[in-house]
């Protein structure tokens, strides 16, 4: 009990705990859904994208960095969209030429003007330090947006998710719907950030849902299970990031993994069975032929 | 009775980017239909149903619907993620998005959703995982998903493909039920002799329609020709046409 509490006398600590537990749930909430239509490389992407644009906000408007990056993560990921709609290139092409640039720009950014604001390890890696109350009031707000785009999206997610043509014959606007789950993303990953870092946003956006499936065959159970998992991982790992003086980003994913680990060893094949198609970028939906 | 016209289709081109898929098709789904479109791989059925469901925009010609048509679509068996965590009933309530936002179902949805499961014979399979149905249970469930949209034009991408012939007949006389309750019916398909026997409507399409008519009308060498690109013979089985590869001397017997 001593373990628990003791660092909970520090200030800084609470607040990390907090922001690392609540960035858990949220990435398992919303990564459910980018794992299942095979989007993971876009997260991975994404969060490298956003770094770009954190970094100049940093160097120039500090103060605005939430609203600065969110619109350039935003941009990114509709860029990304746009240039895989056209067919001329692939998503993952699209991903890896945009985001890997937007993600150069921020590298360059810090090594020409220095840094004004938290250290280049810490949003690469991510730290508990210096948490504001204002990041704190972001990350609660972009989740209870995200709850409230699934609670009233519930339906057309999950149709378009698992098979958007259909979905699109039955009078749903499939890239409406697209936009808004990229928003989420978008924003999801700009607030978790300072926690979890660019290099690990996506591990966490992939491993609790990854997990959540091998569990379960339904989508609400999915989803709940994922945000718990999620959720448990920010809380473990920030204990072991306080004792074990690492990252907290890297013991966030370290403790998912080991869950990760456990339950495919524990569920056998029928979890593996489960999880077998999760995140299959060449997925049945590629077959519709003329 | 007067039959009204659900969509029409006039002088169609389309496609996918610069490629023209089809040519100038001309064709009427009127409220009555239970038609089958049949052609070789690539000839442009999944492309014409496409555009039929609105899915495709017309690169020329015009597509007409009439203002109180509602589609359902039935995919391919093929094209679905088996693997996706849903259960049945989940599945089947996605049809309904435009009745209520809220995740879980009200009183009615559940009503329905039995109501309909029960009426296709799949009333204990509701908590499954899709995975673990059969392939005429697949297809029944994607027809009570479509069902469950109450349409008034039902379209099938190759419901027979990749079932057994037992299945293929009961979903054939299935949807020979839901035409006699008053629903048009669209589907493609590459089994002539099934359609045949099923389907008072045939349209052949290879680019373009090549004909359209009863099955006695259409399943004739020259149609078939042109649509396949390949000599069929065709005989005849207690009235109805039956198409056959023409026999082709192997090697080894000349």
């Amino acid at each position: 009990m001593e373990t628990l509490l003791e660092p909970l006398s520090f200030a800084f600590f609470q607040k990390g705990l907090l922001v690392a537990t609540l960035s858990g749930a949220l990435l398992g909430f919303v990564g459910v859904y980018i794992v299942l239509r095979g989007m993971s490389y876009i997260g991975h992407g994404l969060s490298h994208a956003i770094f770009g644009g954190y970094a100049a906000m940093q160097l120039f408007a500090a103060q605005f960095y939430v609203l600065g990056a969110g619109l350039w993560g935003i941009a990114s990921a509709i860029a990304i969209t746009s240039v895989a709609r056209r067919g001329r290139i692939g998503a993952d092409a699209a991903i890896g030429v945009i985001t890997t640039a937007s993600f150069a720009l921020g590298v360059a950014l810090f090594s020409k003007f220095g840094s004004s604001g938290p250290a280049f390890d810490n949003a690469l890696f991510g730290s508990i330090l210096g948490i504001t109350t204002s990041q704190i009031v972001w990350l609660l707000l972009v989740m209870v947006f995200a709850g409230l785009v699934v609670l009233l999206r519930y339906r057309e997610l999950l149709f378009t998710t698992f098979d958007p043509d259909v979905a699109a014959a039955s009078g749903i606007k499939v890239a409406r719907v697209e936009a808004l789950l990229m928003i989420v993303l978008a924003l999801s990953i700009l607030v978790t950030l300072n926690v979890v870092g660019v290099t690990l946003v996506a591990a966490m956006l992939v491993i609790p849902a990854v997990v959540a499936r091998m569990l379960t065959d339904s989508f609400g159970w999915m989803l709940a299970l994922s945000t718990g998992i999620g959720l448990l991982c920010g809380l473990i790992g920030m204990y072991l990031s306080y004792y074990a003086g690492a990252p907290s980003g890297t013991m966030i994913v370290l403790v998912g993994a080991l869950a990760f680990l456990i339950v495919f060893t524990v569920t056998g094949v029928r979890g593996r069975e489960r999880a077998a198609g999760v995140d299959d970028h060449a997925g049945p939906r590629a077959t519709i032929s003329a | 009775m007067t039959v009204s016209t659900l969509i029409e289709l006039s002088a169609v081109n389309a496609g996918y980017g610069r490629t023209t898929v089809l040519h100038g098709v001309n064709l009427t789904i009127d409220g009555d239909e239970f038609t089958g479109i049949v052609g070789p791989s690539g000839a442009g059925k999944t492309t014409l149903l496409r555009v039929l469901l609105g899915l495709i925009s017309p690169s020329g010609g015009t597509v007409t619907r009439s203002e109180d048509v509602r589609v359902a679509y039935v995919p391919q068996l093929e094209t679905v993620d088996w693997k996706f965590p849903v259960t049945v009933a989940e599945c089947i309530l996605m049809a309904r998005t435009e009745h209520r936002f809220w995740p879980w179902p009200s009183a009615d949805e559940r009503r329905a959703v039995s109501a309909v499961l029960e009426r296709l014979g799949i009333a204990d399979l509701a908590d499954r995982h899709i995975r673990e149905l059969s392939g005429g249970q697949q297809q029944r469930m994607f027809l009570a998903r479509a069902l469950l949209r109450e349409p008034s034009v039902l379209l099938l991408d190759e419901p027979t493909s990749g079932v057994d012939i037992n299945t293929r007949h009961d979903v054939l006389h299935l949807l020979g039920d839901l035409h006699a309750d008053g629903m048009a019916i669209v589907l493609t398909t590459h089994d002539l002799n099934g359609m045949a026997a099923h389907l008072p409507n045939l349209v052949c399409v290879n680019g373009h329609i090549v004909a359209e008519g009863s099955p006695r009308e259409v399943i004739i060498p020259s149609v078939l020709e042109e649509t396949f690109g390949a000599r069929l013979d065709v005989l005849e089985h207690l009235g109805m046409p039956i198409v056959v590869d023409t026999a082709h001397p192997t090697r080894e017997a000349i």
